[in-house]
C-alpha cells in the first residue's frame, strides 16, 4: 500500500471517528426525548417534561457538532477519494444528499419548535415535535448506512464498458439487504449508549446527591431500556448482521474471528492474539465448534479460513480482531451492567448503592467505544475492498493530491477537532452543571 | 435532466450565496461598525440563529453534485484540495468563535473571537469568490478529467478579482442585513457602510465583467445566441440601480438590490460557461460538461425526485426560521 493511500485511510479514518462520536448521541437521546415526552403528554406528569427539555438541550449541542464535522466527510469523497465519487457518484450518491436534505430541516426545524416553542404551540403539536426530532435523527441513520451497505455489498448497479457503475435500480440500492440489519446494529448501538448516558448523568446525580427526582427517574429509565438494549444489540441484530457478513463477505469473517485455517465445526476464540506470519491464534481461549453454530445455525458445518484466499485479498488481521474483540466483549460487559442495575431496582437498592452508582457513571465511555469499534470491525474488515469485490480501495483514492499535502490537512483536522472537543465538552459540561430545570418540577400539569 | 440538473445546481448555490453570503458579510464587516459588546452583540444574533441553516444549502449542494456529475464532483474537489480543506476549517472556525464568544465575560476573551470571526467569514467569501472565478475562467483539466490545483494556477489576477467582487458584494449584502436587524448608531453605520461598498460593487462588476470577457470570450457569443441568459445581466442592473435608490432610506429595497445582484451574477456566472461545468483550458475536448460528466438518465431521474422532495421541506423551514426571527434584534438573557 502506497504511503498516499495510507495517508487517505488515515485521514478519513480519524475524520470520520471522530465525527460519529455526536451523531451516537443525537440518534441515541432522540428516542428517549420523545420517549419522555409522550409520556408527559399521555400523563400530564411535568418530570417528564423537564427531562425531556434537559436532554433536548444536550442534543442541540451534539447535532451542532455533528453537522459541523459531517460537511468534511462529504467533502473528502471528492477532495481524497475522487475516483471513487466518479466511479459510483450516481449509484452510492444517491442517498448521500438525502441525509442532508431530510435530516436537517426534520431535527433542527422539530428541535426548535421542541426547544423554544412550548408556549407559542398547542401541546400536540409540541410533543409531535419531539417525535419529529427522533424521525429525523433515526431516518438521518438509515441514509448513511445504506451508503455504506451499498460500499459492502453492491446491488443495483450495471458495469459500463469504461469500468464504471451506474444506476440500475433506485429502490434496489435504498433497501440494500445488507443494510436491513446493519442499520438496525448501529441504531441499537446508539440507543444503547443513549441508555448509558442517561444512566451515567443519573448517577452522577445520585452520588451528588443533587436533583433527586429526576436522577431516580433517569436511573430507572436507563436500566430498564439498557438490559432490553443490551440483550437486541446481540441477538438479533448483532447475529443476523453477521449472518449477511458470512453469507457476502468471508474473509472478514475470518478476519473478525481470527480463524485462519477452514474447519468443519469450527471454535469460536473468546481470547487470543493473531499471528498472522503463522497463520494462528497465540494462546486462545476456544469454544469447541461454537463458530459454526453462530454462524451456520449448526455445529458441524464448515467455516471458511483465511487461508483459503490470496494474502492480498486479506483484511489487516490484528485491528480487525481485536477491534471485534472488543466491540463484543464490551457488550457482554454492558448486559452484565444492565442486568445487575435492574436486579437492584428489582430490590429497590438502585438509588442508594454506591458501588452500583459508580460502575454506571464510569461506564459512560465505554458504549462509545464499542460503537466506534463496531465501525472498525465493518471498514477495516472489508479491506482491500472499498467497494467489496469491484474497487480496490487503493483505487478509489484522488492521484492528484500528494501523501504530505493530506498528511498536513490531517494534522490541521486534528488541531481543529481538539478544540471543537474542548468547546463541546465545556458546554455539556455546563448543561449537566445547571442540571434540569427543577420549578414545579412535581406539579402536574395545569392544562389537563 | 442533464440540462435540468445544470440550473437545479445553479439555483442551489445562488441560494447558499444569497443565505450564507449575509451571514459571511456580517462577520466580515462586524468589526469595523459594531462598536463595543452590545453592538457586537447584537450583530451575532442578528445572524446567530441562521447562520448554521444556511450553510445546509452548501452540504445539499456537494451532496447533488456527486450524484448528479460525479465526474466534477471528483475532479473539482481533487483538484481544488487544499484550497477546500482550508475553506473547511474556516467553515469551522467561524462556528467555534461565534459559540465560544459568550461563553466567557472577559474583554480580551471576546476580542479574539470577534477577529477570528471576521477572519473566518471574510477569507471564506474570498476564497469561494476565487474559486467561482477560476471555474469561469477553465482549469487544465486533462485528458483523464482531473487537474493539479496549485495556489499559483488558482490565485490568478482575473480569479483573485472575481474573489475581491465576491467579498466586497456579500460584505454588501451583510450591511444591507444588518440595516434590516439594527437600529440607532449601528443602524447609521450600516446605512453609512452599505452606501460607500455599493460604490465599490459597482465599479467591481464593471471591471469583471469586461475581464470575463477577455479571459472567455465565448462567454458573450452565449448571450448572444442565447438572447433568454441576457435576464441574468438585467437581474444585476436591477439589482445595482435599486441599490443606488436605496442608499439612504429603504433598508428592505437595499437588502432585496444586494439580493437581486448577487442572484444576477452567480446565474450570469453559470450562464457563461454552460453546457461545461468545468472548461479545460487544455483542449476544448477535455471539458467536463453536463452531458460527458453526468451520472445515467436513470440515476439523474432518481435523485431528483428524491431530493427535490426533500427541498420541499428545506425551503419550508428556511422560511419558517427566517419568519420566526423577522424583525430588529433585541438582546435577551440567551443568544450570543
Amino acid at each position: 500500500m502506497s504511503e498516499a493511500v495510507f495517508a487517505h485511510r488515515v485521514q478519513f479514518a480519524f475524520t470520520v471517528m471522530f465525527h460519529y462520536l455526536f451523531p451516537i448521541l443525537t440518534m441515541g437521546l432522540s428516542f428517549f426525548i420523545a420517549l419522555l415526552s409522550t409520556v408527559h403528554f399521555v400523563t400530564g406528569d411535568k418530570r417528564y417534561l423537564a427531562a425531556a427539555r434537559f436532554w433536548a438541550k444536550i442534543f442541540a449541542i451534539n447535532f451542532a457538532i455533528g453537522v459541523v464535522t459531517g460537511i468534511p466527510l462529504e467533502f473528502e469523497f471528492g477532495t481524497n477519494w475522487s475516483r471513487f465519487s466518479s466511479f459510483g457518484g450516481g449509484v452510492f450518491g444517491q442517498t448521500l444528499p438525502m441525509e442532508g436534505v431530510y435530516a436537517f430541516f426534520l431535527e433542527s426545524g422539530f428541535l426548535g419548535l421542541f426547544i423554544f416553542g412550548e408556549e407559542r404551540v398547542p401541546r400536540v403539536v409540541h410533543w409531535l415535535s419531539s417525535v419529529g426530532v427522533a424521525a429525523g435523527s433515526l431516518l438521518s441513520g438509515y441514509f448513511i448506512v445504506a451508503v455504506d451497505a451499498w460500499m459492502q455489498h453492491p446491488v443495483g448497479y450495471e458495469l459500463d464498458p469504461g469500468g464504471d457503475v451506474h444506476l440500475k435500480s433506485f429502490w434496489a440500492v435504498l433497501l440494500n439487504p445488507y443494510a436491513g440489519w446493519q442499520y438496525a446494529h448501529t441504531i441499537n448501538g446508539a440507543l444503547l449508549a443513549g441508555a448509558f448516558v442517561i444512566g451515567g448523568v443519573g448517577a452522577f446525580y445520585a452520588l451528588s446527591h443533587r436533583h433527586r427526582d429526576f436522577a431516580e427517574l433517569s436511573l430507572k429509565m436507563a436500566v430498564i431500556a439498557g438490559l432490553i438494549l443490551s440483550l437486541t444489540q446481540a441477538f438479533p441484530t448483532g447475529d443476523l448482521n453477521s449472518r449477511n457478513v458470512v453469507r457476502y463477505q468471508p474473509t472478514k469473517l475470518a478476519t473478525m474471528e481470527g480463524l485462519f485455517r477452514t474447519e468443519k465445526g469450527a471454535p469460536l476464540a473468546i481470547i487470543g492474539m493473531p499471528d498472522t506470519e503463522n497463520e494462528r491464534l497465540i494462546d486462545p481461549i476456544y469454544v469447541p465448534r461454537f463458530l459454526s453454530f453462530l454462524a451456520y445455525g449448526h455445529f458441524s458445518a464448515t467455516v471458511e479460513g483465511l487461508s483459503i484466499y490470496p494474502r492480498e485479498l486479506w483484511p489487516p488481521v490484528e485491528l480487525t480482531y481485536y477491534a471485534y474483540h472488543i466491540m463484543v466483549g464490551l457488550g457482554t460487559i454492558f448486559i452484565a451492567i444492565m442486568l445487575a442495575g435492574v436486579f437492584l431496582l428489582w430490590r429497590r437498592q438502585l438509588f442508594e448503592n454506591h458501588w452500583y452508582l459508580w460502575i454506571l457513571m464510569l461506564a459512560l465511555p465505554f458504549p462509545y467505544i464499542a460503537n466506534e469499534a463496531g465501525w472498525v470491525v465493518a471498514e477495516v474488515g472489508r479491506q482491500p475492498w472499498l467497494v467489496y469485490g469491484l474497487l480496490k480501495t487503493a483505487n478509489g483514492t484522488s492521484t492528484n493530491v500528494a501523501a504530505g499535502e493530506t498528511v498536513f490537512t490531517t494534522l490541521g483536522f486534528a488541531g481543529i477537532y481538539a478544540m471543537l472537543a474542548i468547546l463541546f465538552l465545556f458546554l455539556v459540561g455546563r448543561v449537566i452543571h445547571q442540571g434540569p430545570e427543577v420549578e414545579n418540577l412535581s406539579a402536574v400539569d395545569p392544562g389537563r | 435532466m442533464n440540462v435540468v440538473w445544470f440550473w437545479a445546481l445553479a439555483a442551489m448555490l445562488t441560494a447558499y450565496a444569497a443565505l450564507d453570503g449575509y451571514d459571511l458579510g456580517v462577520g466580515s464587516l462586524h468589526l469595523w461598525i459594531a462598536h463595543g459588546d452590545t453592538e457586537r452583540r447584537i450583530a451575532l444574533n442578528a445572524i446567530g440563529p441562521l447562520w448554521n441553516g444556511n450553510e445546509v444549502w452548501l452540504i445539499a449542494s456537494g451532496g447533488m453534485l456527486v450524484v448528479s456529475f460525479p465526474k466534477v464532483y471528483a475532479s473539482g474537489f481533487s483538484g481544488f484540495y487544499l484550497a477546500l480543506i482550508v475553506a473547511l476549517w474556516l467553515l469551522v472556525l467561524r462556528g467555534i468563535s461565534i459559540e465560544f464568544r459568550s461563553q466567557i465575560d472577559n474583554p480580551l476573551w471576546k476580542a479574539l473571537w470577534d477577529v477570528s470571526f471576521w477572519l473566518g467569514s471574510w477569507l471564506l467569501a474570498l476564497l469561494l469568490g476565487v474559486a467561482l472565478g477560476n471555474v469561469v475562467r477553465g482549469l487544465p483539466v486533462g485528458a483523464d478529467g482531473y487537474f493539479q490545483g496549485s495556489f499559483a494556477l488558482l490565485l490568478n489576477r482575473y480569479s483573485l478579482l472575481v474573489g475581491i467582487l465576491s467579498v466586497l458584494v456579500l460584505v454588501w449584502h451583510g450591511a444591507n442585513y444588518l440595516r434590516l436587524k439594527t437600529e440607532d448608531a449601528l443602524l447609521e453605520r450600516a446605512i453609512h457602510a452599505s452606501a460607500r461598498l455599493w460604490v465599490t460593487v459597482v465599479i467591481l462588476t464593471g471591471l469583471t465583467t469586461v475581464a470575463t470577457y477577455f479571459v472567455r470570450p465565448d462567454a458573450a457569443q452565449k448571450f448572444i445566441s442565447h438572447p433568454l441568459a441576457l435576464v441574468f445581466p438585467a437581474i444585476t442592473l436591477a439589482g445595482l440601480v435599486g441599490g443606488f435608490f436605496c442608499r439612504h432610506a429603504n433598508d428592505r429595497g437595499a437588502f432585496r438590490s444586494s439580493t437581486l445582484v448577487i442572484i444576477g451574477l452567480m446565474g450570469s456566472a453559470a450562464a457563461s460557461i454552460f453546457p461545461d461545468l468545468l472548461t479545460s483550458t487544455l483542449n476544448p475536448a477535455y471539458s467536463l460538461s453536463v452531458y460527458n460528466a453526468a451520472s445515467s438518465p436513470h440515476a439523474l431521474r432518481a435523485a431528483f425526485i428524491a431530493n427535490a422532495i426533500g427541498m420541499v421541506g428545506v425551503i419550508a423551514y428556511s422560511t419558517y426560521i427566517h419568519r420566526k426571527f423577522h424583525g430588529k434584534v433585541r438582546l435577551g438573557r440567551h443568544g450570543y
